[in-house]
């Protein structure tokens, strides 16, 4: 079964949101936007273009003002506060620019963080999390602090915490963006991996390089989604 | 990779364990600031226990000494009617053994302060001006049985007895500090006050007297010399002090102004101890009330220092609480966190504070030499009372962070 033909991991449905000032400012206009399970798609736009509101919505951070977000065929709109958070850390793996680990914790203990609001017991949060950590080749970095890991290493440690709790979606905001090229490769080579397995991921970038490795590029400008197979999708 | 269908998720839940572990990496996590921040709970809940505990063993020493002293005193005061029918001195000539003999007596002894003439002087020279002069000493007048009443000691010679009453020996007994001042340092060579004109030889130096430290002050002579100079007691009246056995006070106040005139026993007015009970709680109460609001005070002050320390520590970790809503926390998983870190950090100064009190009150019982009192029960509720105040400072704080829009957060 190709990827596309199943439940749609994202479906925006009209979804835009306007913060209501005033002034009233449309941070994302009302569009449409469907990402099956298993797609890398990348989202491409200048800075304050709507690519961060789009991720927040799509990650259930931010509540859209317009439209019907379904993620994995749920209406997000449906269900309660408490059940969004979980729908949020059961479904969706984050990856932030700025890492975004705790400095008091090891790179094994930052994984298992992301364990710690879905009732999984300790003995099977700490197996899991060395399991994602050797999956990302951090094996040999399980009991190092973030302060002693390189940029590399840390965003490694960030995609493994997404990773861990099995989610159906990662989202990755500008993940190389504060990384060398060289790294910045490896981070890449490690989501290219992640997809090939089966992961549904969506980045967002303004760097034409890193856009290239999503099998599909959505581009935003000015709060307004064009999505190339269906031209600009204002609702 | 799993791919889940529409089912809606099940909650997200912070297991009580994970809980504790959350708020203790939190707390650790910044060692020396949470050290200072809950140095302040600990003031607080030492202030509790210092004062409590100190409150409760220097009134355990009070009531020690109203038990032993206070207890065993009955006073009676000579109120007859100053009219010529009654007798100028209403306690008779045998006062002390009419009160001796009553059951539960130790010893009883009549007294009364002298009124001296503006020209009579206290002197150890008849010439007035040649010795040590002393015009503001107390001259008293007493019966034998004061002595034993008192619980008088002497440092030199005795005290006069009921042969230097009867027979109206001009002998005289002074305080330790009168006679330092009258020059006094001997008995051997017999030495002589002049009270006026009329001479008394010295016949004892008191040491120290536990029931009527005043006649430390004082020049006491036989009450039959006194009545035979100075006339009976002027305004003032005499009184008798009645030293009793253990637990026989209060019968004896009953008794005693029937056995010294049982046809006017009127003519007394008997001041029986206060009841010990009522005494301790009063002692207790005044000084419990004022030094727990001194201890009330503290941890209100310590409950600030934390919620002002947990705020700016709220403002510092908004990345970290950002994180965890995108990890699935729910707002109240991030109230309670926070709640539990200031929990914890009331706690640990809860119980050090504790500690810490306990070996301030150790420490000044044992420097005065007293019996170290504390309550269980306020020790027991000082931890308690750190927990109590670490969750009501994180009040605040920690629903300030529960507010915080995990997009707000997340951009830190």
């Amino acid at each position: 079964m190709k990827a596309d033909e199943r439940t749609p991991v994202i479906e925006f449905r009209g979804v835009g949101l306007t913060y209501p000032g005033p002034p009233a400012v449309a941070a994302l206009d009302p569009c449409d936007l469907r990402i099956g399970c298993g797609e890398f798609v990348t989202v491409v736009g200048p800075s304050g273009s709507g690519k961060s509101t789009l991720l927040n919505i799509a990650g259930l951070l931010d509540t859209p003002t317009q439209g019907t977000y379904l993620l994995d065929g749920i209406d997000t709109k449906a269900i309660s506060a408490s059940h969004l958070a979980a729908l949020r850390g059961q479904r969706v793996g984050f990856v932030f620019q700025a890492f975004h680990l705790l400095p008091h914790r090891t790179a094994q203990e930052n994984v298992e963080l992301a364990m710690v609001y879905q009732s999984i017991a300790r003995r099977q949060r700490r197996v899991r999390a060395a399991a994602v950590l050797e999956r990302v080749g951090l094996a040999h970095r399980v009991a190092a602090l973030p302060t002693q890991l390189s940029g590399g290493e840390r965003q490694r440690v960030a995609v493994a915490r997404a990773l861990v709790a099995e989610p159906s979606l990662l989202l990755c905001d500008e993940p190389t963006g504060n990384l060398d090229s060289a790294t910045a490769a490896a981070v890449l080579d490690l989501l290219d991996g992640l997809h090939r397995e089966g992961m549904t991921v969506v980045v967002i970038t303004h760097d034409p390089q890193v856009a290239a490795h999503g099998q599909r590029t959505v581009t935003i400008r000015d709060g307004v989604l064009t999505d190339p197979g269906q031209g600009r999708v204002v609702v | 990779m799993k791919a889940r269908g529409g089912r809606s998720p099940h909650r997200s839940r912070l297991a009580v364990r994970d809980l504790l572990s959350e708020a203790v990496a939190g707390v650790l996590q910044r060692p020396a600031r949470s050290a200072l921040t809950a140095l302040g709970t600990v003031l607080g809940v030492g202030s509790f226990i210092a004062v409590l505990g100190l409150t409760a063993t220097a009134a355990s020493q009070i009531d020690t000494r109203f038990d032993t002293l206070t207890a065993t005193e009955v006073t009676v005061a000579d109120i007859s009617p100053k009219d010529p029918d009654a007798p100028a001195l209403a306690f008779p000539e045998d006062a002390d053994g009419r009160i001796s003999r009553l059951n539960g007596v130790r010893a009883a002894g009549v007294y009364w302060g002298v009124r001296l003439g503006p020209d009579r002087t206290v002197a150890t020279s008849p010439m007035g001006d040649v010795g040590g002069v002393e015009a503001q000493t107390q001259v008293v007048a007493a019966s034998p049985g004061i002595w034993q009443a008192a619980d008088a000691t002497f440092t030199q010679g005795r005290a006069f007895d009921t042969f230097h009453d009867t027979h109206r020996q001009q002998v005289a007994v002074i305080g330790g500090a009168t006679a330092a001042r009258l020059g006094i340092t001997t008995l051997r060579t017999h030495p002589a006050v002049f009270i006026g004109s009329t001479s008394f030889t010295v016949i004892g130096i008191l040491d120290d007297v536990e029931r009527k430290p005043e006649l430390l002050m004082s020049i006491i002579v036989p009450r039959s010399v006194a009545e035979r100079t100075w006339g009976p007691p002027a305004d003032e009246g005499a009184q008798m002090l009645v030293s009793t056995q253990l637990g026989a006070a209060r019968q004896i106040a009953d008794e005693v102004a029937v056995a010294l005139r049982p046809e006017h026993p009127e003519f007394f007015r008997v001041t029986p101890p206060p009841d010990p009970r009522s005494l301790r709680n009063a002692v207790g109460d005044d000084l419990r009330q004022l030094f727990l609001l001194l201890a009330g005070v503290c941890l209100v002050i310590g409950a600030v220092g934390i919620a002002n320390t947990t705020l700016v520590a709220v403002m510092e970790r908004v990345g970290e609480i950002g994180l965890r809503r995108a990890l699935g926390a729910r707002g109240r998983h991030i109230t309670i966190q926070f709640l539990a870190e200031t929990a914890a950090l009331g706690l640990v100064g809860g119980l050090v504070g504790t500690s810490i009190g306990s070996v301030v009150v150790v420490s000044v019982a044992l420097a005065r030499q007293w019996t170290p009192v504390v309550d269980p029960l306020t020790l027991a509720s000082a931890p308690v009372l750190g927990l109590a105040t670490g969750l009501l400072a994180g009040l605040y704080p920690a629903w300030t962070a529960s507010r915080i829009p995990p997009v707000e957060a997340l951009r830190h």
